[in-house]
């Protein structure tokens, strides 16, 4: 046995200093493979570890591997702008990522691991009457889901958010704007790191550089996968691959709705604080927050392609960034300092999949496109409790694989302030 | 950003094009015989593969034309473009070294079949 | 201290600057760094954590310390690198990240702090009490950052610039300015680009006397080569341009500062460029980077990279000490030494890490008499705001000699510039020797030579460049060099030794310095380390190593090597974190070009445009489309202009600009069963003459779009689309017929900007049309609903349809658009006697909502069957199969309790309900359960009360029930009623 991480604090960091740092222990192991476990997690993104944790936490499985092909945070949760709000459309959605944020809310005390998740607002901008009157739907059916959400006019945008240019005669005036204020940020990395720290506290296996490389399956029951670290047995599998579902799909046997797509982002340089909310546009396609560390963190849309290249056009970023110099035109000396480019799951309904399959103990969550940072938390607690009890929960039972048989969907097409 | 060969046109930057999703999926004949099951595999399922994937484009602000496109999916790498209605062609493919392809060292590279 | 003639300055031309609010001179040529090392100043900022007092370290754009907030006011630009300002009268700049001077600094206090601010550390508190983080994140925000964003809008403009070329030559070095010769000599079209002022590479820090090309020193050999270039047509050589991307299939994008020396232009001049280059063949000569020692103090002023000192000597004169030491684990550094003595300068010393010198260059220091401190290290520096000592040890001694120096030269060896090769997505392999990530495979037609391909003597820089690019641009096309090659002498190199770390004892209690921007020191990568953050990108999230502004040129591979001794992995397993766009950070405003402001988005607009805007019209924004939204009177509210169209429309005259609708002409033997296929009812029928009410669904079963098609002859139809999908309609026609049925016979053409269209509505606007065909019959007996003809007005045809979006009678006449305002003129000249009124869109909504007509995307959001509008009559139950038929039939789209469209009446008539509302049967507490929307709600002049559409829950079975709309005030109590509110029974529309 390694020794456990301590709790950290201010008195951990100040004993720790006097010993020059020489003491501090792994925030997670580095684990042998066992033969078996009671579950596997096929990767160790946010989705991943926190599935893993809530197994672990919620439904006393412990004997739990997640198999990460890389390293932990490695994909889209590593990649992402770090928005988190629940101010969605349909009822089905607001209920799920409602969940999400409320656990985002005690993460940091809850993990002993501070994700800085920063409520510092969520603005959904309107530029046209069409803007106004699918915001104010929106506006509306947040508050009656109990999701706080106001509705503010142009001259209230200005007053929340000073940088932004709400002169009348540009190409497409701000027209007014939702404000989520329990919305924000988060620390992109530290919510990986915390969760898989948690996680390893209550005895779960966290193997790196292993990447799976098939699916072992026998009359309909799934009964371990094949790795390039050798074989892992296991009756349930849960699959949360994001980008690359459909190819552990296809070892499966099973096609999705999936298409993945180039998603990129980027930074400016460090400034010190201009911009002191989340500001999203649907209609012009931009999105721009201030990071921590004074960075400008601005999303693209997707490109119009699938790939897996982890890279986009620079026509999709140049958009972007025309965008983000119309609404904020102080902003054009501003510099990008990173650039960088994800693979996004994309589901025809712009909502996930977290759903059984056909084959008995094999699980699926995936299909979160561009949002599925803000559902982390909450993505985690319903698959877990999907895989403990092999049926889902009442929360992401509507995103079950087989709305696309249906027609039953969940349409936020609506939700990202991007075009999918 | 990619340089498609328009077989109308020839060479054009990717900014004229746009893409249709996978190839070779035919609108079926006889829709009142499908099982909403069925009919969500035309509508909706797809294969999304790594690799080489057959898919079709549009010269949208070209010749407006469809043509397919081969294309290798996680280098990006276009191998061939033919014609609506033709087979599609067979090809020798840069296919990842494993499912996911990627090295299991930093992050920098990418590993494909091809030395 | 400034010496005289030296060849990147014209020492006749002085140049006054400001820094920090203090007058200094430097001379046309000069950087910032290098005008401000010539006069001293070597203290530039505070670094990001610590607070530390930070000088320049480089030459060029790997600079982490020396970076400071350019201009004032609009003009200002923070986080610029002083090594790559190129100086002018003027300038303006000041140090960043301090208060209240850059010399006393309040931050420094986190300095002393230092041991408990490592890695991480934020992780790890300010989580109590649970509310407070956002108190925290207030304070640490602002420490954070660096310079300050500008406050108001850019005064400079921007552009792009399109270039195609056979070859790209990437960097003006040794090896850039020969490939280029060579494959000038092929006859290629040729582009070369350099990131700094002036063209050279390493030439300019090198000095006359050695590394001579064919008997040359090397700025006599560029010259030559320059000339040559300059007078080849075939060349284009831009300077001060930097590449900053290589993507797919050799696009690359450089950004290029037009007139840098010039500084502040006038306003609205171009400030920089992008170039958008795509070339057949890339060739990289990008350099390389020299690589800063880690050991303790190693950030101090006047602490430097050897070349860099070099060069800041050879190029701009720039004397930086008296008393040298030069510490380095290879060769390279001692030709810096060799550089001070042609200056008859003398250092003080050389320590080396390696025991066993015996090269050519060091044996030419030790030669010239320098001390050389074999085997040994610095231990230790000191100095507050510039270096005063350094502590020299042997190494496994513990000896301590102090050497009094003020400037200090290091080098850890070099990294090849790899950044564009990695980025074309090419593969790259470790060397151990000399501990350098090499280009191994590219993976696009891209060549790599010089020193960024691991090539680091001029020797064999000049016969590898011969060979390789000859190779590269087809040995067997001929260059004219008739074998003329360049050649330099043979110089013997001695082995360089690793040193990543230089105390390793010691890292808990060292400041050992490894991202200098960042405050990443040796003992954050060991404590991310022993964390379990193992993988390379790990550690680089977990200490932010690589992540300033320079992004990590001077520090990943020293990461790398520290990770590599810390846990005995060698460096090739560990890999590198990804190399990632831009080379160097790029201007917002540059990407974005010329596409902001007016430029933004294309604007379009009718042909009838002028006339509403002479006539006070306001607009509304409908995808790209500027349509008339009203128009006000005098003192007239919205509410006021708008009741007053809509009720002259019903009771007189209204005309409508509706030129935005989607038209495609569509042609063929097989229209009629093309649309039969596309929408949802029969076609084969219709006759000639006669138009037709269309909805068309995608394979999902939903509305994606409406309109009336009119058939103008067997095989020629005309469709109207909505203004918003008239674009994405056209291609899915488009995309159908090509590769769904290309057995049918269909030519599609879109004429929406052919045609002007005005829509003539109302009880009186049957006067109107018999006074501008007076020939013609307009009665309903010979011209009725849902028909058409077409007529002539002054020998212009003009096609009129008898359509209507409103329940009146009207006609829509279409005309060439040259001719439209013309038309326009006419009807508003006629129609003067009925008081015709020109209305706009938003009177529009409400005549169409008054008579129950949907809008698709305001009564349908993609989730709405036709059968949820009530529109069960135009699905055809015969037609085998037509786009969106089988998906009707699925299971949740034949449930009876789907949202359905209804008319809502509010119980109260005088309130006109929100559009967007909510409904609901009971309030409860929250989440209360919502039953349906409001699509469209309006007051309705003509019936004296509001209307609104929306789709509820089981909707057309529940006519009459009561809904509540619950809003943040009140609750307002509606009751479900027909969507149809005026003339039920057509007897309007079809008088």
């Amino acid at each position: 046995m390694i020794k456990r991480p301590k709790k950290y604090s201010v008195f951990s960091l100040v004993k720790n200093a006097l010993s020059y740092h020489e003491n501090w222990q792994p925030a997670w192991r580095n684990p042998e493979i066992k033969k078996e476990y009671d579950a596997i997690i096929v990767g160790g993104g946010g989705h991943g570890l926190t599935t893993a944790y809530y197994l672990a936490k919620n439904h006393g499985i412990k004997n739990i591997a997640i198999v990460e092909k890389g390293w932990i945070g490695g994909g889209n949760t590593g990649r992402n702008t770090t928005i988190i709000r629940s101010n969605y459309l349909w009822d089905q959605s607001a209920a799920i990522y409602d969940h999400a944020l409320k656990l985002w809310e005690g993460m940091s005390q809850e993990l002993n691991y501070n994700v800085m998740f920063s409520q510092r607002g969520v603005m959904n901008v309107a530029h046209n009457l069409h803007d106004v009157r699918e915001l104010k739907r929106r506006w509306n059916a947040n508050r009656l889901n109990g999701i706080d959400c106001e509705w503010l006019s142009t001259a209230e945008v200005k007053k929340f958010c000073p940088v932004i240019n709400t002169s009348p005669n540009i190409r497409y005036p701000v027209m007014g704007a939702t404000l989520q204020r329990r919305a924000g940020t988060a620390r992109h990395d530290a919510v990986a790191w915390g969760y898989a720290r948690g996680a390893d506290a209550m005895g779960v296996d966290i193997i790196q550089n292993c990447e799976v490389t098939g699916i072992n399956m026998n009359n309909g029951n799934v009964t371990g996968i094949e790795t390039t670290r050798g074989t892992i047995n296991s009756k349930k599998i849960g699959v949360v691959s994001a980008g690359h579902s459909s190819v552990i799909a296809k070892m499966a046997d099973i096609k999705l709705p999936l298409e993945s797509r180039p998603l990129q982002a980027l930074v400016s340089e460090p400034v010190k604080p201009i911009i002191d909310t989340v500001v999203m546009s649907n209609t012009i396609h931009a999105y721009v927050s201030q990071s921590d560390k004074g960075e400008l963190v601005i999303g693209a849309g997707t490109d119009g392609y699938n790939s897996y290249s982890q890279r986009g056009g620079f026509n999709i970023v140049e958009d972007t960034i025309m965008a983000i110099v119309e609404l904020f035109p102080l902003f054009s000396r501003m510099k990008m300092l990173r650039h960088w480019g994800g693979i996004v799951d994309i589901c025809p309904d712009a909502s996930p999949i977290i759903s059984k399959t056909h084959i008995n103990g094999l699980y699926f969550n995936c299909g979160w496109g561009t949002g599925g940072f803000k559902a982390t938390p909450g993505s985690g607690w319903v698959f877990a409790h999907t895989i403990a009890n092999d049926q889902p929960h009442a929360l992401n039972a509507p995103f079950s694989i087989n709305r696309f048989s249906s027609g039953e969907l969940v349409d936020e097409h609506g939700a990202a302030a991007v075009a999918h | 950003m990619l340089l498609i060969n328009c077989p109308y046109c020839g060479e054009r930057e990717q900014e004229e094009f746009t893409c249709g999703g996978e190839a070779h999926i035919e609108r079926p004949q006889n829709p009142p015989d499908l099982t909403d099951d069925q009919w969500a595999d035309y509508l909706f399922l797809r294969q999304n593969i790594k690799g080489l994937q057959y898919e079709r484009w549009n010269h949208a602000f070209g010749c407006r034309q469809w043509f397919n496109v081969a294309r290798n999916t996680a280098t990006d790498e276009i191998l061939a473009v033919y014609n609506m209605g033709e087979k599609p062609p067979q090809l020798e493919s840069n296919d990842p070294l494993t499912p996911c392809g990627e090295p299991p060292i930093g992050s920098g590279n990418f590993s494909t079949s091809k030395k | 201290m400034r010496l005289q003639n030296n060849k990147n300055l014209n020492q006749t031309k002085r140049i006054g600057f400001i820094f920090d609010g203090k007058k200094y001179y430097g001379y046309e040529g000069d950087t910032l760094a290098s005008a401000l090392l010539s006069n001293n100043v070597h203290l530039l900022g505070r670094s990001f954590k610590y607070h530390r007092p930070r000088g320049i370290i480089s030459a060029g754009c790997e600079e982490p310390n020396g970076i400071v907030q350019l201009e004032l006011n609009e003009f200002t630009e923070p986080n610029r690198r002083a090594t790559e300002i190129i100086l002018y009268e003027g300038l303006i700049a000041k140090s960043q990240n301090r208060w209240p001077s850059v010399k006393y600094d309040v931050g420094a206090i986190n300095d002393l702090l230092a041991p408990f601010f490592p890695a991480g550390f934020y992780y790890k508190t300010f989580m109590w009490p649970p509310k407070f983080w956002k108190t925290y994140e207030h304070f640490i925000r602002r420490a954070a950052g660096l310079g300050d964003s500008p406050k108001k809008d850019d005064p400079h403009k921007y552009e792009h610039y399109h270039y195609h070329c056979d070859t790209l030559i990437v960097g003006s070095g040794v090896s850039g300015l020969y490939a280029a010769k060579i494959a000038a000599s092929k006859n290629l079209k040729v582009l070369l680009v350099e990131q700094e002022a002036q063209t050279g590479g390493a030439i300019l820090s090198s000095n006359k006397h050695e590394n001579k090309i064919n008997g040359k020193n090397q700025t006599e050999w560029k010259h030559q080569i320059l000339d040559e270039l300059k007078k080849a047509k075939n060349v284009k050589i831009i300077t001060s341009t930097t590449l900053f991307a290589y993507m797919h299939y050799n696009y690359l994008l450089a950004i290029q500062d037009l007139q840098p020396s010039k500084g502040k232009d006038k306003k609205n001049s171009i400030r920089q460029v992008i170039w958008k280059i795509r070339a057949k063949k890339v060739i990289l000569a990008t350099g390389s980077i020299e690589r800063p020692l880690t050991f303790n103090n190693n950030d101090r002023p006047g602490i430097m990279l050897a070349n860099s000192v070099s060069k800041y000597l050879n190029g701009y004169g720039v004397k930086l000490g008296k008393d040298i030491v030069i510490f380095t684990n290879n060769d390279s550094a001692y030709q810096t030494a060799i550089d001070f003595h042609h200056h008859n300068i003398n250092i003080a010393a050389v320590v080396d890490v390696r025991n066993n010198i015996e090269s050519d260059i060091p044996l030419k220091v030790r030669n010239l008499g320098i001390k050389i401190y074999s085997g040994s290290i610095i231990s230790n520096t000191t100095g507050r705001r510039k270096i005063k000592t350094v502590h020299i040890k042997k190494i496994n001694e513990n000896n301590v000699k102090v050497l009094n120096c003020d400037l200090l030269c290091m080098s850890g060896g070099w990294s090849p510039t790899v950044h564009l090769f990695t980025q074309s997505r090419g593969k790259l392999k470790f060397r151990d020797e000399d501990s350098c990530f090499i280009p191994h495979q590219a993976h696009q037609n891209s060549l790599s030579i010089g020193s960024c391909n691991g090539v680091f003597d001029l020797k064999n820089i000049l016969k590898e460049t011969y060979s390789t690019v000859n190779f590269f641009l087809n040995a067997d096309k001929k260059d004219s060099l008739d074998g003329k090659v360049f050649e330099s002498e043979t110089i013997k190199i001695g082995k360089q030794e690793n040193a990543w770390l230089i105390n390793k004892k010691n890292i808990g209690k060292s400041k050992m310095f490894v991202d200098f921007q960042n405050d990443v020191t040796a003992k954050d990568i060991k404590i991310a380390l022993s964390e379990g953050f193992q993988s390379i990108e790990h550690v680089k999230r977990y200490t932010t190593n690589g992540m300033a502004t320079d992004q990590g040129k001077t520090s990943n591979v020293n990461a790398l090597g520290i990770i590599s001794e810390l846990t005995g992995q060698d460096i090739s397993d560990l890999g590198t974190t990804t190399f990632r766009l831009p080379y160097t950070p790029v201007t917002f405003g540059a990407m974005a070009g010329r596409f902001v402001k007016e430029f933004f988005d294309i604007e379009r607009t009718t042909s009838i445009h002028s006339w509403h805007v002479r006539n006070n019209a306001l607009f509304e924004d409908v995808g790209q489309w500027k349509r008339p939204w009203y128009y006000p009177k005098k003192n007239e509210t919205m509410d006021e202009a708008v009741s007053r169209e809509v009720k002259a429309t019903r009771d007189s005259l209204g005309i409508l600009d509706a030129s935005t609708l989607g038209k495609i002409d569509l042609k063929g033997r097989d229209v009629s069963e093309f649309l039969n296929r596309v929408y949802t009812n029969a076609w084969s029928k219709l006759a000639i003459g006669k138009c037709r009410y269309g909805v068309m669904l995608g394979d999902d079963g939903m509305v994606v779009d409406d309109g009336v098609t009119t058939r103008l002859g067997e095989h020629h139809y005309v469709m109207t689309t909505t203004t918003g999908n008239a674009a994405s309609v056209m291609s899915k026609l488009e995309d159908w017929l090509q590769t769904e049925w290309p057995e049918l016979e269909v030519y599609l053409t879109s004429v929406t900007e052919q045609f002007g269209t005005i829509s003539l509505n109302g009880p009186n606007s049957r006067k109107i049309v018999e006074s501008l065909f007076p020939d013609q019959n307009f009665s309903s007996e010979s011209f009725p609903h849902m028909s058409y003809k077409e007529f002539e007005i002054d020998n212009v045809p003009c096609r009129v349809m008898r359509i209507s979006f409103t329940g009146e009678i009207c006609y829509e006449i279409n005309i060439l658009g040259s001719y439209a305002l013309s038309l326009w003129n006419k009807c508003m000249d006629i129609g003067k006697n009925f008081n015709i009124t020109p209305y706009g869109t938003e009177a529009m909504h409400v005549l169409r909502a008054e008579k129950g007509y949907i809008i698709v995307g305001q009564e349908t959001d993609g989730s709405v069957t036709p059968v949820d509008l009530d529109m069960n009559w135009i699905v055809s139950k015969k037609k085998y199969d037509f786009v969106g038929k089988r998906a009707l039939l699925r299971s949740d789209t034949v449930k009876e309790d789907r949202k359905q469209l209804v008319g809502i009446l509010t119980v109260d008539p005088s309130i006109v309900l929100e559009e967007g509302s909510q409904l609901v049967e009971v309030e409860t507490s929250l989440p209360m359960p919502m039953v349906g929307h409001i699509t469209s709600s309006y007051y309705s002049p003509n019936l004296g009360r509001s209307i609104a559409l929306a789709l509820v829950k089981s909707g057309t079975k529940k006519k009459g029930a009561k809904l509540i709309v619950p809003t943040v005030n009140k609750s307002i109590e509606v009751e479900i009623a027909n969507p149809v509110f005026v003339d039920p029974g057509n007897e309007r529309l079809l008088a």
